[in-house]
C-alpha cells in the first residue's frame, strides 16, 4: 500500500527566499502528524507544498501513489489559520459547511435537499447544528473551528490537513479539537497539523515533526522533545520537565524584573 | 399614480429609465463581490481607464464600446498580473495602471482639442441620451452577467470569501478571477454612460453597502443589492425628472440617501436587539432564587459582625 502523503526531494520557495531544499518526508496511510516550529520555518508551506498549492522547483509530491498535480477528485480536507478569516463577511456557519460541497458539480446556488441533510448531520455529530443558521461571527472560538472542520470534512476526504487549528482558542477549546480530531483519526483518516502549542502536541499527537526550513527530527513526542533538538529548531533553550509518561516544556528564559528581585 | 406615470410619455424617459433599472441591477450584482473583495476603488480606476480607451477608439475611428471595453479589459488584467506580487497592493496597481490609461486619453484629448458627445457622455453620464442600440448592450451585459454569475454563485462565494481555501479544494480561482475582472469591466462601462466616470465608484458601492447594513447572509445581500440598485435608479430617475437636476448627480445622491437610512436602520436594529437581550438577562437576574427583595447583604454583613 502506497504511503499516504510522500515527498521526494522536494524544492520550494516563498516570493524569491527558498523555504526548503531537497526535502524528503513520507506519512502513512491513518498517521496523526503534528509539525512544530519557530514562526516563518516553513510550515504553512510544507502544507501547502503537500497539498498542490504550492509551487516546486524540483522533487516529487505523491499522494497515495499519485502525483498530487494529476490527481483530478481531490479528497483531502483543510482548514487554514483562522487568524485570516474575515470574520464579517456575510456568511452563516451553515454557508461556511457548504462552501465544502462547491467543488461538486452542481451549478445551482441554492441546496438540494440532499445537501442540507449531509450539513445538518455533520453539523450534529461535530456539536454544532444549534448554531447552522448564526452568523459566523457570533459564534465562539470553539464552534467556528467546528464550521470549519465540518466544511473540510463535508466531501468525506481521506486527508485532513490543519493550519494552527490551535491558535488564538482557550485551553478548554484546544484540548476539545484536539480530542475531536483524535477520534476522527481513529476512524482512520490521516491528519497533519501545525501548531506552535508543544505541550499539546507532547500530550495529543502520537507523531510529531520538528521542522525549520527541513526536518530536524521526527518521532514519538517522548522520544523526541529534548532539549537538544528543541534547542535546534528554535534556536532559544528550552527546558523539558518529564513526569511519568508526561512531558512539559517551558521557557528556560524567564524574564527577571527589578521590583521582583 | 399620474405624478409617476407623466414623464413615461416622453422616449428619452422610457429609455433613461430603462437603462437606470438595469444598470442599477447590474452594479447591484457585481457591486457585491466588489464591496466584499475591499476593491471598492477598483470601478473607479477601470471606468478611468476605460475611458482612456474611448479617446484612443475615438482618435483611430473605432465604436466607443470596443474602444472602452478593451482598454478596460487590459487594465483589468493588468492590474491582476501586478497585484500577484506581493510588494504592489491592489490599491496601488489600481491607481498606476488605471491612472496612467487615463492620461493618455487625456493627452490624446489634448492633441485633438475637440471632445465627441459620446466621450462627454462617458465622463459626465448622459442618460437621456441614451439611443435604442444603447439598451440593447446594455440589456445583453446585463443578462451575460447575471447568467454567469448565477451559474458561478458558489465558486465565486466561495473565492471571494477565502481564496487560498479555495484553490486548495480544487476551485479554479484564477480562471474564476479573470471571469469576475472581465464582467466588472463590461459592467462599469455599460454604467458609464449613466452615471459619468466621475460617479461610478458610488454606483457599484452603494446598493451592495446598504444592502450588507440590512442582512447577514450573502445570498440575501445579492439580492438585497439588485432590488436596492433598482429602487436607487428608479428613484433617482424620477427625482431628476421633477426637480430637474442632472440625472446622474441625483442617482447617486438618492443612493447616498438611502445608504444612509440602512445605516439609521441597522443601529435601530442593534439597539432593539441589544434592549431585549439585557431585558432578558434582567428576567433571568429577577427570576433567580435569590431575590433581592428577601435576601438583604447589607443586613448579612452587619450580622457578621
Amino acid at each position: 500500500m502506497s504511503p499516504a502523503i510522500q515527498l521526494i526531494d522536494v524544492t520550494t520557495s516563498y516570493e524569491n527566499n527558498v523555504v526548503f531544499t531537497r526535502l524528503s518526508l513520507q506519512i502513512e496511510t491513518g498517521q496523526f502528524v503534528g509539525i512544530v516550529g519557530p514562526t516563518g520555518c516553513g510550515k504553512t508551506t510544507l502544507l501547502k507544498t503537500i497539498l498542490g498549492a504550492q509551487k516546486v522547483f524540483c522533487g516529487q509530491i505523491l499522494l497515495n501513489g499519485q502525483p498530487v498535480d494529476c490527481i483530478r477528485n481531490k479528497k483531502f480536507g483543510y482548514i487554514p489559520q483562522l487568524e485570516s478569516v474575515d470574520w464579517s463577511f456575510p456568511v452563516t456557519v451553515e454557508d461556511v459547511i457548504m462552501m465544502g460541497l462547491y467543488t461538486g458539480k452542481r451549478f445551482l446556488p441554492w441546496q438540494s435537499k440532499e445537501e442540507r441533510e449531509r450539513v445538518e448531520d455533520l453539523a450534529g455529530k461535530l456539536g454544532i447544528y444549534n448554531c447552522l443558521r448564526q452568523h459566523i461571527a457570533h459564534t465562539s472560538g470553539g464552534q467556528r473551528q467546528r464550521a470549519f472542520l465540518a466544511r473540510a470534512l463535508i466531501s468525506n476526504p481521506t486527508l485532513l490537513v490543519l493550519d494552527e487549528p490551535t491558535s488564538g482558542v482557550d485551553i478548554k477549546t484546544q484540548h476539545e479539537v484536539l480530542h475531536l480530531l483524535g477520534d476522527i483519526n481513529s476512524q482512520g483518516m490521516t491528519i497533519i497539523l501545525t501548531t506552535h502549542d508543544l505541550n499539546a502536541v507532547a500530550s495529543h499527537l502520537p507523531w510529531v515533526i520538528c521542522f525549520n526550513n527541513g526536518i530536524v527530527a521526527e518521532g514519538r513526542p517522548r522520544d523526541i522533545f529534548t532539549n537538544d533538538i528543541l534547542t535546534r529548531t528554535y534556536g532559544s533553550d528550552i527546558i523539558i520537565i518529564k513526569h511519568g509518561d508526561y512531558h512539559l516544556i517551558a521557557n528556560s528564559t524567564p524574564l527577571k524584573f527589578k521590583h521582583n528581585t | 399614480m399620474q405624478i409617476f406615470l407623466e414623464p413615461l410619455h416622453y422616449e428619452f424617459f422610457r429609455h433613461g429609465l430603462i437603462a437606470a433599472v438595469l444598470v442599477g441591477a447590474l452594479c447591484g450584482l457585481v457591486g457585491v463581490h466588489v464591496v466584499l473583495r475591499g476593491m471598492s476603488y477598483v470601478g473607479h480606476g477601470l471606468s478611468h481607464a476605460a475611458f482612456g480607451g474611448a479617446v484612443i477608439g475615438f482618435v483611430l475611428n473605432f465604436n466607443f464600446y470596443i474602444g472602452a471595453g478593451v482598454m478596460g479589459l487590459f487594465a483589468a488584467l493588468l492590474i491582476n498580473q501586478l497585484t500577484k506580487n506581493r510588494k504592489i497592493k491592489s490599491d496601488a496597481a489600481i491607481g498606476i495602471v488605471t491612472t496612467a490609461i487615463f492620461a493618455l486619453g487625456v493627452a490624446v484629448i489634448s492633441q485633438q482639442r475637440n471632445l465627441n458627445k459620446s466621450l462627454e457622455s462617458a465622463l459626465f453620464g448622459n442618460i437621456l441620451g441614451i439611443t435604442n442600440s444603447d439598451l440593447m448592450i446594455i440589456g445583453l451585459v446585463t443578462a451575460i452577467t447575471m447568467s454567469i454569475m448565477f451559474l458561478s454563485y458558489r465558486s465565486l462565494l466561495f473565492a471571494t470569501f477565502d481564496q487560498e481555501a479555495a484553490q486548495i479544494f480544487g476551485i479554479k480561482t484564477e480562471a474564476l478571477q479573470l471571469l469576475f475582472a472581465l464582467l466588472l469591466t463590461l459592467s462599469v462601462i455599460v454604467a458609464m454612460n449613466i452615471v459619468g466616470v466621475t460617479m461610478i465608484a458610488a454606483a457599484l458601492i452603494m446598493p451592495a453597502m446598504t444592502a450588507r447594513m440590512l442582512t447577514d447572509r450573502f445570498s440575501l445581500m445579492q439580492l438585497y443589492s439588485i432590488a436596492i440598485g433598482v429602487v436607487i435608479g428608479a428613484g433617482g430617475m424620477y427625482l431628476s425628472y421633477f426637480f430637474n437636476v442632472a440625472s446622474g448627480a441625483t442617482i447617486v445622491l438618492f443612493g447616498a440617501f438611502i445608504f444612509c437610512l440602512s445605516v439609521m436602520i441597522r443601529h435601530i436594529r442593534e439597539r432593539i436587539t441589544l434592549q431585549a437581550n439585557l431585558h432578558r438577562h434582567g428576567n433571568l437576574i429577577h427570576s433567580h432564587p435569590v431575590d433581592n427583595k428577601h435576601h438583604n447583604h447589607t443586613d448579612e454583613i452587619k450580622n457578621d459582625n
